[in-house]
């Protein structure tokens, strides 16, 4: 198993992570090395084993549709790098 | 005045008052801080509480909250973390944010963007992590006790590293809102303190259902406290070979096997049990916590809060937000994003996730397994003491590996402790206990019956005693 250096420029991309030259050879390097090391679990057999994504035994729950107090929007806005009239500021996007 | 329970005991008998303590732990601060590294923020005038100190990825609303990130510097959180805000009702104070590895990702909190924590046994070594800061503050005395979190041994290896109590709870027994999210079905909040006494009083006062975090679960909340009784006659306690096998430190091998027969001669009975796929859990662990990450981080995209980055040559929105993360997350956390993004990938997704998945199962049931015989896992916490700092951060996978024999418990998301159980070349040793879900009860009474036979955590590193 080894993860090319067009496969770490993809999966970066994916993941919206600018990455240097350098830090894709060394991310390739890195990223074969534990992924061959994770390679072992394909040797072990899961049919009729199922997936755990969560331990616990519970289901999503549905609250009553009730206006609860939330935070509060300048607050809020406060922490963002840049807002404007009650809003965030983005990029320009179209 | 070490213990919270001795710090409160004091209080009620005039001794000296909350308000001293808390001036005591702000001078312990302002003079040995500079070399431990443990605070990334102080309080500048804490309430007049018994005083904690809190990992720096708990939202505080009247601190910052930086997760041991550039991304996050600054940033002031809106509001509290459900634990927070509990501890504040309780009249509880705090001292302030403690050093952390970035996001939570590390074993020795070299990971973190602002500066290195040092273990107060060895100032050369590292303190373990990620809750590196919360186990060196409590070690060298800089708060009597501090909440971390633990997504796969950040309590409990630390703690062991230090020579505290370190205890992760079941996963559901604390409300996960207002902490920093790392890999969402492992991630438990929890304490690190001198003994087990203090931290069942801790988890009494953070556990509780909350309507804030869908996955908590809606138990009744207890007094750990009364668990407490000194007993573990008839104890059942299973003992699985695959932790005492190649790559574990003949001393930590031996300091862990003598505190199991001090419990064996207080009338806890010792078993032989298997667990056939603990050699998987590190591979399963890396892949299933790395997709949960890249999918938790998404959030930073210098929109909503934290770092902007708007100085490349193009500046609209998706190199803003590809140059964003690239300044903001240090190169721990770019691995494991690229990890598991990865891993979650078209083509990849069945191969690693979805057969990790799978192998979570096999790794749950065998603790299922073993539970039906014995009553608590008794293991080594970390393979090796405390390593120095630069040995093992050359390698990732190096470094993967010293979680060994904590992370298996996140999987199953069983409650665990690390306790000390003895000292090698001047550096403490973790004895760590696993539970059953729900079941904290159980392995703080086995930590504070050992605790009451032995001194281990009565230690204090030199240079840092009170």
């Amino acid at each position: 198993m080894s993860v090319s250096l067009d496969e770490v420029k993809r999966i970066a991309s994916l993941a919206r992570l600018a990455i240097s030259e350098e830090e894709s050879l060394s991310l390739a390097t890195e990223l074969s090395k534990i992924l061959d090391f994770a390679q072992a679990i394909q040797q072990i057999d899961t049919s009729n084993i199922p997936a755990t994504t969560h331990v616990l035994d519970i289901v999503d729950v549905w609250r009553d549709d009730a206006v609860k107090p939330s935070l509060d929007r300048e607050t809020v806005l406060k922490q963002a790098p840049a807002a404007e009239d009650g809003c965030f500021i983005a990029p320009k996007i179209v | 005045m070490r213990t919270l329970h001795a710090i409160e005991e004091g209080i009620k008998r005039k001794e000296f008052s909350a308000e001293e303590v808390v001036r005591f732990y702000q001078d312990r601060i302002a003079k040995h801080d500079e070399e431990v590294g443990a605070y990334l923020y102080c309080y500048p005038s804490p309430s007049d509480g018994i005083p904690i100190g809190l990992k720096d990825l708990l939202a505080t609303k009247d601190a910052p909250t930086t997760c041991g990130s550039k991304i996050l510097e600054g940033y002031h959180p809106p509001y509290d973390a459900t634990c927070v805000r509990l501890l504040r009702e309780k009249g509880m104070s705090f001292l302030g944010k403690l050093n952390m590895d970035g996001f939570a990702m590390g074993s020795s909190n070299e990971n973190s963007a602002y500066k290195r924590v040092c273990n107060p046994w060895n100032t050369e070594c590292v303190p373990g992590g990620s809750s590196g800061g919360s186990a060196a503050a409590v070690a060298a005395h800089l708060a009597p006790a501090t909440l971390g979190s633990d997504t796969g041994g950040s309590i409990r290896q630390p703690a062991a590293f230090c020579g505290v109590t370190g205890l992760k709870p079941t996963y559901g027994r604390v409300s996960r809102y207002g902490l920093v999210a790392f890999a969402s079905s492992l991630d438990q909040i929890g304490p690190l303190t001198h003994d087990a006494w203090d931290a069942a009083i801790l988890l009494g006062m953070i556990s509780g259902h909350d309507p804030m975090d869908s996955t908590s679960a809606n138990v009744p909340n207890e007094d750990f406290t009364k668990h407490l009784t000194g007993d573990v006659q008839n104890l059942r306690i299973g003992v699985p070979r695959e932790y005492f096998a190649q790559g574990l430190d003949p001393a930590v091998n031996a300091a862990v096997r003598q505190s199991l027969s001090v419990l064996e001669s207080a009338g806890a009975k010792l078993f032989d049990i298997s667990m056939p796929h603990t050699e998987h859990a590190v591979a399963v662990y890396y892949l299933v916590a790395t997709a949960e990450a890249s999918s938790n981080l998404a959030r930073f995209d210098g929109v909503r809060y934290g770092l902007r980055n708007t100085t490349g040559k193009d500046d609209s929105l998706i190199p803003m937000y590809k140059n964003t993360r690239a300044s903001g997350f240090g190169p721990e956390v770019k691995r494991r994003i690229m990890l598991g993004t990865y891993s979650l990938s078209a083509g990849y997704y069945d191969a690693y996730y979805k057969k990790a998945l799978e192998v979570r199962t096999l790794i749950q049931r065998d603790f299922l397994d073993a539970f039906t015989k014995v009553d608590v896992i008794a293991t080594p916490t970390s393979p090796t003491v405390a390593f120095k700092f630069g040995e093992k951060s050359a390698d990732p996978l190096t470094m993967y590996l010293s979680d060994i024999y904590t992370i298996s418990t996140n999987l199953a998301g069983l409650p665990g402790i690390s306790i000390p159980c003895g000292m090698d070349k001047g550096l403490p040793i973790g004895l760590q206990m696993i539970g059953r879900p729900f079941d904290e009860g159980t392995i703080l009474r086995a930590a504070d019956a050992y605790q009451r036979l032995t001194d281990w955590h009565d230690l204090q590193p030199e240079g840092f005693k009170i």
